[in-house]
């Protein structure tokens, strides 16, 4: 599904790698967890595979079924399938959240050369959605995310990949900010995602939300590198030992 | 000395170009204005309210001609129902306009008002002239002095539809000059449309007169015309618990000076003033506002919103005055601008000046550029660059079409501007 090869990325604005050859390598059906500490380009890796500015990307590759999504704008990738759950999503004043999905999922069936969905028929989706994740009728009619609480944001960010429905999910720390119960909510919006052909990379800081959503494999990542693969054990380890050990480790 | 000899002369140089039309009841007031016009002189680059805007183009003798623009959009406000009123390049068209008896107003023109209209000769000229202090607006002075035509309503009913004055422009040299004067008695309702680039060089002054309790709602769009050149004012008085609401389109245009000037004179009433502008290259969009309070317990807005690019150009000076005694005065005034690239200017000032000490009153000014952030996150989520920057822009500019209360008329302007963005993607 996802393949990331030897990917080296640095900042534009100043000389400074922060990928320094990532190997990622995600078959649809499961679902990767990447942890690590602070700094190690967790964020990063999320935000150059959506195609935000200000990264340069030096050396390797990363394609989504074959296609070099590296060449691609932002929208491009999205219709092809990829779709970036913000760590912190962004407030628009002014744009009802219900126009911008339908604006959304319009614009990917038009890139994809489908049918628009008519306004009944969205309707009708996004309602069922949006009662799935708790989601009321006025948090729909509200500017995206304008007002929201942490847990809201997280929500509407979740029920956006439900409306969308992308081949690869990535999550860019979705627990943090959130409290048991709307990690759960959260946790159970992306379950019922879960599929054969659909393939998840979970960025994490914690071991919990990996409680809730059951990863088939868990990735370390330290100084812009992948330095261990694991099962679920893995997060375990991290959960009680901290990263220390397993850095050691590797070094 | 040199500066008010040229001043004389650009003065004197346009009003030869023109003749003050004699007889009628609207003769004294020509008069009157026109000897106020001479004392105070045609616009300078220097005056205090000139500075941003260059006058030349609207005070020389002969109008700079504009070309005709093949406007391929379907004509707004099309699917209203209205009673329309037709001026071509400033001259009343009756085959094209409809008939103007309607059930609680009475419509004339102007240029037949020969019999003794009483409510309107002693409206003419008088909202104008009391607009003059303590900012001189010399163009309408020299509206009512030359006006040839215009449009005068009488409403004394709520009336079933909008009125709508539809302008057009079909000679590259017209130079019109158009006088509306507009009674809303007490209890008494209406809308008031006007749509369409009026000529080459368009001098318009509307004076409002709106009695307690009264309503007028005025949209309007100001037509897309790239050459074109318009001055217009708006001068409003507001009896008690009366509302006025204005608001105004205005896409393209290479000169366009929007003077709007309203006097809160009862308690508890309600003024709106709103404007949204789109320009593209050589656009100069001015608006010039002026609010006085001098009640207690009325709410005034002014909200004002542009997108320039380009090297488009946006001026704002707008002023809120609360008199000594206006207490409970609720003042907002928001201009903002959005720059979609670095050669486009926006020039504000806001002005308040307060007498009374129980008021509220705020305003503000920014300039900015599309927030990269929210257009990333659109287009993560698969809104091409183009459509996602349209929709945040219409999102800056929601502010001030909200201030539209008629829903239909709301949406006719959002798909205008939507329509324009479209066209104007980079």
């Amino acid at each position: 599904m996802l393949s990331i090869k030897n990917l080296h990325v640095k900042l534009e604005e100043e000389d400074k790698e922060i990928l320094k050859g990532v190997d990622l390598e995600i078959e649809a059906g499961k679902v990767h967890a990447i942890m690590g500490p602070n700094g190690s380009g967790k964020s990063t890796l999320s935000y150059v595979l959506s195609g935000k500015d200000g990264y340069e990307v030096t050396e390797g590759t990363a394609t989504l079924e074959g296609e070099d999504v590296l060449e691609m704008e932002p929208e491009e990738r999205a219709a092809a399938g990829l779709f970036l759950a913000f760590q912190y999503p962004v407030e628009i004043p002014g744009v009802g959240n219900m126009t911008f999905l339908r604006t959304a999922v319009n614009a990917q069936r038009k890139a994809r050369g489908e049918e628009e969905m008519s306004a009944a028929d969205f309707l009708k989706l996004i309602r069922a959605r949006a009662k799935d994740l708790k989601i009321d009728a006025d948090m729909l009619k509200r500017p995206v995310n304008v007002g929201f609480s942490g847990g809201e944001k997280k929500r509407n960010e979740i029920m956006q990949m439900a409306m969308l429905e992308p081949k690869m999910c990535i999550l860019d720390e979705t627990d943090s900010g959130l409290d048991v119960d709307a990690m759960k909510l959260v946790a159970e919006g992306v379950n019922a995602l879960r599929n054969a052909g659909r393939g998840f990379l979970v960025i994490t800081h914690y071991q919990r939300l990996l409680d809730h959503i059951k990863p088939d494999y868990v990735h370390i990542m330290a100084d812009g590198k992948i330095v261990k693969t694991g099962g679920p054990e893995l997060a375990l380890e991290v959960e009680n030992n901290g990263y220390g050990d397993i850095l050691a480790e590797v070094a | 000395m040199a500066e008010a000899a040229v001043q004389q002369s650009t003065t004197d140089a346009r009003l030869a170009s023109l003749t003050l039309p004699t007889g009628g009841w609207s003769e004294v007031a020509r008069k009157q204005a026109e000897a106020r016009l001479r004392k105070m002189g045609l616009p300078e680059r220097r005056d205090e309210y000139w500075r941003y805007t260059r006058p030349e183009t609207l005070t020389q003798a002969i109008a700079v001609p504009a070309a005709l623009f093949n406007n391929d959009e379907t004509p707004i406000f099309g699917e209203i129902d209205r009673l329309s009123i037709v001026f071509v390049d400033g001259v009343f068209d009756a085959e094209a306009s409809d008939d103007l008896s309607l059930e609680g107003v009475s419509i004339e023109r102007l240029a037949n008002a020969t019999s003794d209209l009483h409510w309107a000769r002693d409206l003419y000229g008088t909202l104008e002239e009391k607009g003059q202090t303590p900012v001189p607006r010399p163009l309408a002075a020299l509206n009512t002095a030359y006006a040839t035509d215009g449009i005068l309503i009488h409403v004394t009913g709520k009336i079933s539809k909008p009125i709508s004055l539809q302008y057009f422009h079909q000679s590259e040299t017209s130079d019109a000059i158009l006088h509306h004067v507009i009674r809303v008695d007490a209890g008494a309702e209406v809308t008031l449309l006007e749509n369409g680039p009026a000529a080459a060089r368009f001098n318009k002054v509307m004076e409002v007169d709106i009695a307690d309790t009264g309503v007028f709602h005025h949209v309007r769009a100001q037509g897309r015309d790239h050459e074109r050149r318009a001055a217009t004012h708006i001068f409003a008085r507001l009896g008690a618990e009366s509302t006025f609401k204005s608001f105004t389109l205005t896409a393209n245009g290479v000169m366009t000076r929007n003077e709007c000037v309203i006097e809160l004179t009862g308690d508890d009433a309600i003024a709106h003033v709103a404007g949204a502008c789109v320009g593209d290259g050589d656009f100069h969009h001015d608006d010039t506002v002026f609010v006085t309070h001098d009640a207690v317990n009325c709410e005034s807005r002014q909200v004002f919103k542009k997108v320039l690019r380009n090297g488009a150009t946006g001026v704002f000076q707008g002023k809120i005055l609360v008199q000594p005694g206006a207490q409970k005065t609720d003042g907002y005034q928001i201009s903002q601008s959005l720059l979609l690239d670095d050669d486009s200017q926006f020039l504000a000032k806001p002005e308040l000046e307060i007498y009374a000490d129980d008021v509220a009153c705020s305003h503000g000014s920014t300039s900015g550029a599309i927030d990269e952030g929210a257009l990333f996150y659109l287009r993560s989520r698969g809104i091409p660059e183009g459509p996602a920057t349209d929709l945040l822009t219409l999102a800056f500019l929601a502010e001030a079409v909200e201030e539209i209360e008629n829903e239909d008329l709301r949406e006719e302007i959002t798909g205008r501007l939507a329509a324009w963005l479209e066209r104007h993607r980079s």
